[in-house]
């Protein structure tokens, strides 16, 4: 009983703060709403026993790709203006598709629940069976993902050398000159 | 464990750690003055201990004051991160075989992301606070700690290698049959100590708060006692960094027989703050960028060594 509390509680808490991430014109408010969202989902992964995927929701997601987020809005630093602007782009009439993909989503979900089995009743997934998975029948998917990364690193490394050696030409030429 | 003892533990690690933050106010300057060769606070009380609670009194009797140009919302939340992240941080940590608030088979990662999520607090502060000295002093730790939280996790995997667990009642126990890691990981508790110091922004890595370049840093608008929540996290920080130091890498609660366990953690755990104060008074603060090229062209190499060497030795010897 106490879990399902749980579950309903933080499914609860996830729902309204994603609702708010997006309804919210300061950027800083609406990470903050995202990152509430995502340590609530980490509670639901929790409690239907999946405590590994869990701690990684809060690891990578809210610990690490959320502070990319808000370091990139501290770089741009728009102050009011953003909000001014963010209250322009997003009137009320964009809201009319939306709603209604969502409603035939949410009648789906309805038709589903009534129909399903109870979902809580599942196993506790440990991290060692996690590990298993990933290097046994799913090693394929690993190395695909490595090399996309390996991919998005060099790509990087690439345009930050290209920047640098800009900048340095001009200075190694005023060195020859003089 | 019986309920009763469950709760007194967990009154006694908040207690305890609240209590052992504040005292770390005076125990430090007391060090970092005997280390540099002068007094230090000995005026209140007997050796100055007095001063702890001065300084509690002082904080909370301070003007608390919000900056009309801050962003108000975001301003008082910040601090209370960082000291809610650390204090879930402490319910992993195994004081002895028995004494433990909770052992999860993911314990380690926990610990890990209750140290990823400290980082808002420092970053959002200095977003809030709409101040230009804040706001680099928040990019600052942004990038530092983003950087230095990989091979804070990757420097952790020699470890869980050799106990073949992220439990750290299994890694201790581990440590009674193979010895203590700080010896076969020795490499891994390196990237570890230091990676735990730039984790919790104290000397020298404490660049997001340069108080000769950025003013204060991120905490520059802070007074009274959102500023103290910004000190109390940092010290309840050193406090967590060192107890996990202590269980991973030295053996948590094992030791000789004729002390209890539990004297062998908080003894270990006592030694290893005193090595970190003493590093604040022996070592200058690094420029930032020798921070982040120290920590990606020298740390990260060496973790991935440790741990391809770690894996080889497991598989093969």
């Amino acid at each position: 009983m106490l879990e399902i509390g749980l579950f309903y509680v933080a499914a609860t808490i996830s729902l309204i703060s994603t609702v708010l991430a997006v309804t919210r014109y300061n950027a800083a408010h609406a990470l903050i709403y995202l990152i509430i969202s995502l340590l609530a989902s980490a509670i639901i992964f929790y409690v239907v026993g999946a405590p590994f995927a869990a701690v990684l929701e809060v690891l990578i997601y809210a610990g690490a790709i959320m502070v990319l987020f808000v370091f990139v809005i501290m770089m741009l630093n728009l102050g009011s203006a953003g909000d001014d602007l963010e209250h322009h782009w997003l009137q009320p009439s964009m809201w009319i598709v939306p709603s209604l993909f969502c409603f035939v989503l949410l009648i789906e979900i309805i038709i589903v629940l009534s129909t399903g089995d109870n979902m809580l009743a599942g196993t506790v997934v440990t991290p060692k069976q996690v590990g298993i998975k990933l290097f046994g029948p799913y090693v394929i998917a690993v190395e695909i993902a490595s090399m996309l990364l390996l991919a998005g690193l060099i790509g990087a490394y690439h345009l930050g050398r290209r920047y640098l050696s800009d900048v340095r030409e001009p200075s190694a030429e005023n060195e020859t000159n003089d | 464990m019986s309920d009763l003892v469950l709760y007194l533990l967990v009154f006694g690690t908040l207690g305890g750690a609240f209590a052992g933050a504040a005292i770390l106010v005076w125990f430090e300057r007391r060090l970092l003055g005997i280390w540099q060769d002068r007094l230090g606070p000995n005026r209140v009380g007997p050796l100055g201990i007095g001063l702890a609670l001065a300084d509690i009194i002082k904080l909370f009797a301070k003007e608390d004051w919000v900056p009309p140009f801050a962003d108000r919302f975001v301003f008082i939340f910040a601090p209370t991160a960082i000291v809610m992240a650390m204090l879930l941080g402490f319910t992993v940590v195994p004081y002895t075989s028995e004494l433990h608030i909770a052992d999860l088979n993911i314990a380690l990662l926990f610990f890990l992301g209750m140290t990823s999520l400290a980082v808002y607090s420092v970053l959002l502060g200095g977003l809030a606070s709409n101040n230009k000295y804040a706001l680099l002093g928040g990019l600052r730790s942004a990038a530092q700690m983003v950087s230095y939280e990989v091979f804070m996790g990757l420097s952790l995997m020699g470890v869980v290698m050799l106990s073949g667990s992220f439990s750290l009642v299994d890694i201790v126990n581990a440590q009674a049959e193979r010895g203590w890691f700080v010896i076969s990981q020795f490499f891994g508790f390196v990237v570890f100590l230091i990676a735990g110091i730039a984790e919790s922004h104290r000397l020298p890595f404490d660049l997001p708060e340069a108080e000769h370049e950025l003013v204060a840093g991120f905490h520059t608008e802070y007074s009274g006692m959102k500023f103290g929540m910004f000190m109390l996290g940092e010290y309840l920080g050193l406090i967590l960094i060192s107890s996990m130091i202590t269980t991973l890498f030295f053996g948590g609660w094992l030791g000789p027989g004729f002390l209890p366990p539990i004297f062998w953690f908080f003894f270990k755990t006592f030694i290893l703050i005193c090595f970190f104060i003493l590093l604040r008074a022996g070592i200058p603060r690094p420029r930032y960028d020798q921070l982040m090229s120290f920590g990606w062209k020298v740390m990260l190499p060496l973790t991935l060594i440790n741990l391809l060497v770690t894996g080889a030795v497991e598989l093969w010897l």
